[in-house]
């Protein structure tokens, strides 16, 4: 696991998600009140980097991203998307750190999210 | 050590085979060996790869496969050893437990002299496709060899290639295995109407060459054809080759021999789809090859289910016109009775077939108007017993044809076996939508046609239950929107956090914050950007722009009225070129740019702004647009000057955000050039002021505007409209068009009257106040967020680098760009999976 430093909390308002460039990959980070959660930008439906830009919502206990594009719904802490849990966004590690945010991707795979 | 199971081909039953594997167990190792370079796409609507813009045929995904563990294989393969239980495929042995041959079929091409030429093709895969696209542009006239149901499928895609277009067909008349003789010639005069000639009772001997291209088709009778373009469509055979090969039993003329499991003369491999041979019988449709995918998988997880053959009924819409086909269409039955209705003037043909005794529906041919044909169909599979069928096609009085409700046993979608039962035991254990109905149990998921039947059922089975359907907004909110509009207003809300801490419960959801978002911008018209309110924003809000299916946004800069100088048009001009943006003229008078990245948005809007423009709100449910023909000002028709009034709505309304997005249009005379009739407002020019309609719409379901009140002076026109709309916003539901609105309306267009232009609810003072509040407080949106360092921040792919998101990529089409299809682009994108959460 390699840790990178990519942006003050503060940067990041409460309810939205940013995308940070990750070792060449793309991850969508959200914050809810003062949790940070950081998934794949990458929406495996309209295979478009775009999750961060996407509306956060609850269902019963479980938090999710909308997709912007047609409202594919996945959860935030594990990636499952909510209607066929078969499929699945990588999830992140992500941790706050004096204020800072930081992502952990694993170091072993150099994939790269996009072309 | 898991099983291995091996599955050569990855065509729409390969998939489904997959699909239904994986849902079922995750129990054994899967690879696939796909032949074709993408993944498995919807070979059914292969004709829509031609429309504009072209739809997203795929079915699997790399993403998808790589969730289910599937492992992808894209070559072909090339052989069998059974002894060793390898395939070969290409350079590469994959060793399996377990065979599936699910290879398909090819395009049969009879073997005449000239069938080689450049110029001749087949008609099944994307690439069949894009080869033919490409010759198409330099063809004139195009023949389809085959007037079946897929070679008139290829003759529509030729027409819409803009080609001249022919069938030849060998029979007497066309779609001869679903259609008699007298549906055919009814088919044929409606082809021939759009153009396309139709050339029957034709065996095309020999193809003529002009050098080594296609010139002109040669037949039995001495007659012949010219073409610059040949489709051969003349049938499918199966792809048994690698059965063959390495000594599978196979059927005399082709096909996989398989039993009641699927599986072949050798236990550990399977067939299915139109490689497999049952009976004596290859099924070439989809619904019989999914069949067999389901048994195949029940039958690896333990299940009874077993194949038993399959019903061939068919129903489509070919170029337009509705053909349906179903049970004994041909009377073959003995003693079966055939009961005719015939109007060729209106361009119907149905035909009955009807059992001995005349008691029993045994199958039929619709053409011209299928409408019925779910209903017959399942009339015919259930074997119901009817008093009159006759009364099937002309129903014995003025009024709809009789509708017998259906048995629970009935099956309501053919393409994945689900029956009303199945349907109704969904309703009652929660489902309340469609789209939940799809889910739970896979009805209308395939090719759709039984969606309308499962509204049907849904209305029936929660009449019987005694249900009301909700009407809260989410699981968050129990309260309608105008219930929730009520409360902000009365209560003075002014964040939805408050409002959610105070009405609602959980977190909030992409349904209710939007909503909210719209009640609270109607009512106070702050910044939908500010802190407090960017959060619960709509895709298309959150970045005041338009998000395209890449990730990129259009704009759209307000051309009031649709008037423009040629000093902004050039500067509109100017911008795109400095952004290398897409440009197209709107249905509502403005241009709109596209292909902006993000973080080019605010550079893009500082220029248009420069220029004098201002934000359209094209990205808002808000008004978009006040359409206007030119009226007195040129035009020798017209009576009063529609553009200047069109110009100071457009001004007056200008980013209102209402329940949806808000039409209007202006016509200068009772000539209607503005279309006002199908705007949410229209006006339309009298010889003594302005009359006024409102709730009508174009779209998905169209509706004439309703006249609200006549020969109005231009105060009184505008105090009208600003009760109108802000009654509309106040009480309509959220998404709910003025169209709809009104339909559900009480006391519906005489109550709507007495509310406007009577004021009988006292509020029209108050509704005019509301909107003057709209009007002072109204800014463009983009100048106050350049202005706000605080709001630019969003605007950026990256926190943390400024580099643009690389997934974006464009290609040239008529001297512009468009975002590439998957297809164009030279390696997929092939991201992991699954994550690990540490």
């Amino acid at each position: 696991m390699k840790w990178v430093r990519v942006c003050r909390m503060e940067d990041i308002l409460p309810g939205l998600g940013v995308c940070a460039l990750v070792e060449g990959r793309q991850v969508a980070i959200f914050r809810v009140g003062q949790r940070l959660f950081a998934l794949s930008n990458f929406d495996p439906f309209t295979r478009a980097n775009v999750l961060s830009r996407g509306l956060v919502g609850s269902k019963g206990e479980r938090l999710y991203v909308a997709s912007p594009l047609l409202k594919h719904r996945f959860d935030l802490e594990s990636g499952e998307y909510l209607d066929d849990p078969s499929v699945r966004v990588p999830v992140y590690a992500v941790k706050l750190e004096e204020g800072d945010v930081w992502v952990g991707v694993p170091v072993s795979e150099a994939a790269k999210v996009g072309t | 050590m898991l099983r291995r199971i091996v599955v050569v081909g990855n065509g729409m039953v390969g998939h489904k085979f997959l699909e239904t594997l994986r849902s079922r167990t995750s129990d054994y190792e899967l690879t696939v060996i796909a032949e074709e370079p993408c993944l498995a796409y919807d070979r059914v609507r292969l004709s829509a790869f031609f429309e504009q813009p072209r739809p997203d045929l795929s079915l699997g995904t790399y993403q998808q496969y790589q969730a289910w563990g599937v492992r992808v294989i894209n070559a072909k393969a090339t052989g069998i050893d059974r002894e060793r239980r390898v395939v070969q495929a290409e350079d590469l042995e994959v060793g399996y437990d377990i065979l599936v041959l699910a290879t398909g079929s090819y395009p049969f091409v009879p073997p005449i002299e000239g069938r080689d030429l450049q110029g001749c093709f087949t008609y099944r895969t994307l690439e069949d496709l894009t080869r033919i696209e490409a010759w198409a542009r330099h063809s004139r006239k195009g023949v389809v060899i085959g007037g079946g149901l897929l070679g008139l499928e290829a003759a529509g895609a030729l027409l819409k290639l803009g080609l001249e277009t022919h069938v030849v067909e060998l029979a007497s008349h066309l779609m001869p295995l679903q259609l008699d003789e007298l549906g055919g010639r009814l088919l044929r005069r409606k082809l021939e109407a759009m153009g396309i000639g139709v050339h029957v009772s034709k065996s095309t001997q020999r193809i003529e060459a002009r050098g080594d291209r296609v010139a002109a088709l040669r037949f039995a009778d001495g007659s012949s054809l010219e073409a610059d373009l040949v489709i051969f469509s003349a049938g499918i055979r199966p792809r048994d080759e690698l059965a063959r090969q390495s000594g599978l039993k196979v059927g005399e003329r082709g096909g996989i021999v398989i039993d009641e499991h699927c599986r072949t003369s050798d236990p550990h491999i399977y067939a299915i789809g139109e490689c497999a041979l049952y009976q004596g019988r290859i099924y070439g449709l989809v619904a019989p090859g999914y069949e067999m995918a389901r048994v195949l998988a029940e039958h690896l997880t333990g299940g009874e289910r077993t194949f038993s053959g399959a019903d061939l009924s068919t129903k489509l819409k070919l170029l337009g016109v509705e053909v349906g086909s179903f049970g004994d269409a041909f009377a073959q039955t003995p003693g079966a009775r055939e009961v005719l209705y015939s109007d060729f003037g209106k361009g119907v043909y149905k035909k009955l077939v009807l059992s001995e005794e005349g008691r029993r529906l045994l199958g039929g041919i619709l053409v011209g108007d299928a409408s019925d044909y779910a209903n017959l169909h399942n009339l015919t599979l259930n074997a119901v017993e009817l008093d009159n069928p006759e009364h099937l096609l002309i129903p014995p009085v003025e009024g709809r044809a009789m509708r017998a409700s259906l048995p629970m046993t009935a099956r309501v979608c053919s393409c994945e076996n689900v029956t009303k039962g199945a349907i109704c035991e969904a309703i009652r254990s929660g489902c309340r939508d469609i789209a939940s109905l799809k889910k739970a149990t896979r009805a209308g998921t395939g090719c759709g046609g039984c969606v309308a039947m499962m509204g049907d059922v849904l209305k029936e089975e929660l009449l019987r239950l005694g249900e009301k359907v909700s009407d809260h907004l989410c699981e968050h909110f129990p309260y309608s929107r105008r219930e929730l509009f009520d409360i902000v207003r009365v209560r003075g809300y002014k964040t939805f956090e408050a409002l959610l801490r105070d009405y609602g419960k959980g977190y909030g959801c992409e349904v209710c914050k939007p909503a909210v978002a719209s009640i609270l911008a109607s009512l106070y018209n702050e910044h939908v950007l500010e802190e407090a309110h960017v959060p619960l924003q709509d895709t298309n809000d959150r970045f005041l722009a338009n998000m395209q299916r890449d990730g990129t946004y259009s704009v759209v800069p307000r051309i009031p009225g649709g008037e423009i100088t040629p000093d902004k048009l050039i500067a509109i001009g100017q911008v795109a070129k400095k952004y290398g943006l897409y440009t197209k003229i709107t249905g509502g008078q403005r241009v709109d740019l596209f292909g902006a990245r993000l973080e080019q948005l605010p550079h893009i809007w500082a220029d248009l702004i420069a220029a004098g423009f201002e934000s359209g709100h094209a990205y808002g449910k808000a008004l978009r647009t006040v359409k206007s023909c030119v009226g007195d000002t040129w035009c020798r028709y017209g009576v009063q000057d529609s553009v200047g009034l069109a110009i100071r709505l457009e001004n007056r309304y200008k980013g209102l955000r209402a329940p949806h997005k808000i039409k209007m249009a202006v016509s200068g005379c009772t000539r209607e050039c503005a279309e006002a009739q199908s705007k949410d407002v229209g006006v339309i020019a009298t010889e003594r002021g302005w009359n006024l309609y409102v709730c009508g719409n174009g779209g998905m379901k169209p509706r004439h505007a309703d006249l609200l009140a006549a020969d109005l002076d231009e105060e009184t026109l505008v105090r009208y409209i600003d009760r109108f709309l802000m009654f509309y916003i106040r009480t309509a539901d959220r998404l709910q068009r003025t169209s709809v609105w009104l339909e559900k309306l009480e006391g519906g267009l005489e109550y709507l009257r007495e509310v406007i232009v009577e004021d009988k609810l006292g509020l029209a003072a108050e509704l005019e106040a509301q909107m003057a509040h709209h009007i002072q407080t109204y800014r463009c949106e983009w100048k106050a967020t350049l202005e706000s360092p605080e709001k630019l921040k969003h605007f950026r792919h990256f926190i943390n680098s400024d580099a643009p998101d690389d997934n974006i990529v464009m290609v040239e089409q008529r001297g512009q760009h468009r975002p590439a299809y998957d297809f164009e682009r030279e390696t997929l994108p092939l991201p992991l999976a699954t994550g690990v959460k540490p």
